[in-house]
């Protein structure tokens, strides 16, 4: 099973797990497993219409899903998933 | 609201560091400890490229990539991402509208304001549980890690 890595401010969405052993053959499915096993994080990472939203970054490795097959990239039992959100600031 | 938040002087140290180099442009980092229960420790600050294309004067950004790795870090060395710091060049350490909207739950958000090249003042700020504000989490430097049992 691949192995999501949950983003720190997320994890108590998760029952505070760092990492997820998730169902699935695909990104897309992969995060389904994990949204299907902990609800709450569900509206943290996709939109109403159920895609990722605009300041999530998903990562396959060391690849980002959007270079790859996006939600359609193939995972397998040593990939590593990271969910990524953006981070970001300012003075004014 | 929210207990004190202990950072290491040594941590503080790079932030500050970082802080002045980058001067007049805001600078950015992350910050590593631990947690036991409502005390919270960071152990560690490191610098990470301020991403944001455009004026860095007055925002930060911090890449996808570079927050991947962070999280792998923190996995790898038993520790917890706790939050990011960033500087506020010529504006005090008070979170603003723009940081508010971008802050994430969970993390601490270290300010530094440096006035015209150098550290003015240091302020924590952590989002609310509902989302509607940044509340000011007091911050105490320590030398040694003071966690009540």
């Amino acid at each position: 099973m691949a192995k999501i890595i949950i983003p720190t401010p997320l994890r108590k969405f998760a029952q505070n797990n760092s990492t997820f052993e998730a169902a699935g053959k695909t990104v897309k499915e992969a995060v389904a497993d994990l949204i299907n096993a902990h609800s709450d994080i569900g509206k943290h990472i996709l939109d109403d219409d159920k895609n990722i939203r605009s300041f999530i970054r998903i990562y396959v490795g060391e690849d980002d899903i959007n270079s790859l097959k996006k939600e359609e990239t193939e995972v397998t039992a040593d990939t590593v998933i990271s969910i990524v959100p953006a981070i970001a600031g300012g003075s004014i | 609201m929210f207990k004190e938040l202990q950072i290491a002087k040594e941590a503080v140290d790079v932030s500050y560091d970082d802080s002045v180099k980058s001067f007049p442009n805001e600078c950015c980092g992350f910050l590593y400890g631990t947690e036991n229960g409502e005390d919270r420790f960071i152990s560690k600050a490191v610098p990470v490229v301020n991403s944001k294309e455009g004026d860095q004067k007055r925002r930060f950004e911090i890449s996808p990539f570079e927050y991947m790795k962070a999280e792998q870090y923190a996995l790898a060395n038993d520790l917890t991402l706790l939050g990011v710091y960033h500087s506020h060049p010529n504006h005090p350490a008070i979170a603003s509208v723009h940081d508010h909207a971008k802050a994430m739950p969970y993390f601490s958000y270290v300010i530094v304001s440096v006035m015209d090249g150098e550290v003015d003042d240091i302020k924590s700020w952590r989002l609310t549980d509902d989302g509607s504000k940044m509340f000011e989490e007091p911050v105490l430097i320590v030398r040694k890690l003071k966690i009540e049992g």
